[in-house]
């Protein structure tokens, strides 16, 4: 293995993201609509029809290719957005589509069976069989892998799955098993798989109490900062919580996936793509992470190392973990 | 059989989520089988395959049990699958052709498709495309993700027509997510590969509360629940005039048969839904009820 390119696939919540990462070397990057079609769906970011056309244009023009995520779940008896996002992709020529739900892969598969198609993470198929599933029923190309497998595991599906895979190497960690998390939405009503958001800011507020600073998400306490802490950002599953009359960070602290120590691993392990999160990520942030990390993949398949500590400025509370990638995470 | 929306409704037991003794275990699905007024129950660990061992032995004997009182026994796919030996359980339950199968993740449908089986709630069964293209796979009753609103379930269950049914979990904790990391174990410093499973320790799921003080949610080995039960017991009759056919119980250590009842003498116009509210309350001490996904709004907290 190893023997073709691994192929960089950088996040583009802007035309200027977009711009920025591929002048910092993306080989794709994958992008979505201005609406619920996409887990991105916050305000001020994503893709007018308009603006999706020029990215097509602007990106194959330098031989980049365009993935375009559509990757929540269509609403029951409002299924129409969905299926125009995959028509535009299908009509503006973009490289392929991501796609979580089994009744869009489906009509994918019918109404547009030369349009490639990805499984998003949030189809979270973590087997070789579920994998199998989506190819046999309807022609996935490709599978994003889920965050919740480790790098022997990835071998080990590489051997028994006919598809390219695609592994996230940097960015924001699910702790949860991707498209099967409703904890944001319990507690705001706002779905990850039907809205697009996972704790949303319009829900996220900060609220002082004598020394201390409270950050919450609709009702529910999610952190407490004493007077010299930075105050953090109230992602649900990187709050401190009581448990058993203790105090801790119950489900993961607030860090940043990075797998870039196991690049030859998962070169190793046949992966075709590595995806790095982030499309609610500024120009800047886009062009120092990417750029890092294409000259990381560069010098791993020369079977050196660059040097990356940068990224760790780059990271949520300037912390990093490789998650389920070793298997001591769990 | 008659049409799915004859009749007043049935029940269902869903399968036990929590690491009970073996010994509480088979004895609980003895008193179901012998008092409680559910017509289907779903048996088996979908939760963390670590603990199916400690069942195995009295799986067999109680779903002879279920069987002889005539329920309807179907067997649950664990919930996330990632590791060889689990998805090898999976493919050898899609084997035995015999037994009515609810699937909980893609490995399973692989298995299933082409033969009648259950979608259970953990695949992700958001819209009538979805809904409609397991259909044509084999699918004849599918149980509703737990997040959705009642006018998606209404909208999906109408989709469904006659032939497919539709299940919708109307009491008990819900399952909110699933990880590759127990939070069990992580909780008492322990690491997944030696847990102690220490898990056993709570039957209704470790209680997780805010640094306010404000009951959240409850850990469950991998997986995370809500702190609140939902109930929809004052519900049944929309739901039942949309079109849901089927009432998932999700079994807790409170008096499960006690619960049925209410839920059966509600669905029979027996019972008003007031009353039974009342009955729950007195039932379920512990528990504090919640319809909020049902509702479509924010979990609104309590203070502790």
């Amino acid at each position: 293995m190893g023997a073709s390119k691994l192929e960089l696939v950088c996040p583009a919540g802007t035309p200027a993201a977009l711009k920025a990462a591929i002048e910092a070397g993306a080989d794709a990057v994958y992008l979505g609509l201005r609406d619920e079609t996409n887990a991105r769906n916050f305000p001020g970011l994503n893709f007018s029809p308009a603006e999706y056309a020029e990215a097509i244009r602007f990106a194959h023009e330098r031989g980049v290719k365009v993935l375009h995520a559509i990757n929540t779940y269509p609403e029951a008896g409002n299924m129409a957005p969905w299926r125009a996002a995959v028509d535009l992709a299908a009509r503006e020529g973009a490289d392929a589509v991501i796609i979580a739900d089994m009744g869009l892969a489906d009509y994918v598969a019918q109404s547009h069976p030369d349009l490639r198609l990805h499984l998003s993470v949030q189809a979270s198929a973590s087997t070789a069989d579920a994998i199998l599933y989506y190819i046999e029923q309807f022609g996935v190309k490709r599978v994003v892998l889920p965050r919740v497998l480790s790098v022997s595991e990835i071998a080990a599906l590489n051997r028994e799955i006919p598809c390219e895979s695609e592994v996230f190497v940097f960015g924001g960690l699910c702790v949860m098993a991707e498209g099967r998390c409703s904890l944001s939405s319990y507690a705001t009503a706002k779905s990850p798989n039907m809205n697009g958001v996972c704790s949303p800011p319009s829900h996220a507020k900060y609220e002082r109490n004598g020394e201390e600073l409270l950050s919450q998400l609709g009702d529910y306490t999610i952190n407490r900062f004493d007077a010299g802490e930075d105050a953090g950002y109230p992602t649900l599953c990187k709050g401190r919580f009581k448990v058993g009359g203790e105090t801790s960070y119950v489900f993961e602290e607030p860090t940043s996936l990075n797998a870039l120590e196991h690049l030859p691993a998962l070169i190793e392990a046949g992966v075709t793509a590595l995806k790095i999160e982030g499309r609610q990520r500024g120009r800047a942030y886009i062009a120092g992470v990417v750029s890092q990390i294409r000259a990381a993949v560069d010098a791993a398949e020369n079977g050196g190392s660059a040097d990356t500590s940068g990224l760790r400025a780059l990271s949520e509370g300037g912390r990093q973990t490789a998650g389920a990638y070793q298997k001591k995470w769990r | 059989m008659a049409g799915k929306n004859s009749g007043n409704g049935k029940l269902t037991l869903g399968p036990v989520l929590f690491n009970w003794p073996a010994e509480t275990w088979r004895d609980f699905y003895f008193r179901i089988a012998d008092e409680a007024p559910v017509e289907t129950v779903y048996l088996g660990e979908v939760v963390c395959s670590k603990r199916s061992p400690f069942y195995a032995p009295v799986l067999d004997e109680v779903a002879g049990r279920l069987m002889e009182a005539g329920k309807q026994v179907v067997f649950s796919t664990l919930a996330l699958v990632t590791q060889g030996r689990e998805a090898d359980a999976v493919r050898e339950l899609g084997r035995t052709r015999e037994l009515m199968v609810e699937a909980n993740d893609p490995t399973a449908l692989r298995h299933l498709s082409g033969r009648p089986h259950i979608v259970g709630p953990y695949v992700n069964v958001y819209n009538e495309g979805t809904l409609l293209y397991l259909a044509g796979r084999g699918a004849v009753r599918v149980c509703l993700p737990f997040e959705l609103p009642a006018h998606s379930l209404a909208r999906l269950a109408a989709a469904a027509g006659e032939e497919l049914e539709i299940e919708v979990q109307a009491f008990g904790r819900l399952p909110l997510a699933l990880s590759a990391r127990c939070y069990h174990a992580r909780a008492h410093h322990l690491h997944k590969d030696n847990c102690q499973f220490i898990c056993g320790q709570d039957a209704d799921g470790l209680e997780l509360d805010t640094v306010s003080d404000q009951p959240f949610l409850s850990i469950n080995g991998i997986q995370t629940m809500s702190h609140t039960y939902v109930n929809l017991v004052d519900e049944l009759a929309a739901m039942r005039a949309a079109g849901i056919g089927h009432f998932r119980l999700s079994p807790h250590s409170c008096d499960m048969v006690e619960v049925a009842a209410i839920f059966r003498a509600v669905l029979d116009g027996g019972l008003g839904a007031d009353e039974a509210q009342a009955k729950l309350e007195e039932a379920v001490p512990a528990a504090e009820f919640s319809k909020s996904f049902y509702q479509g709004v924010p979990q609104h907290a309590k203070a502790g």
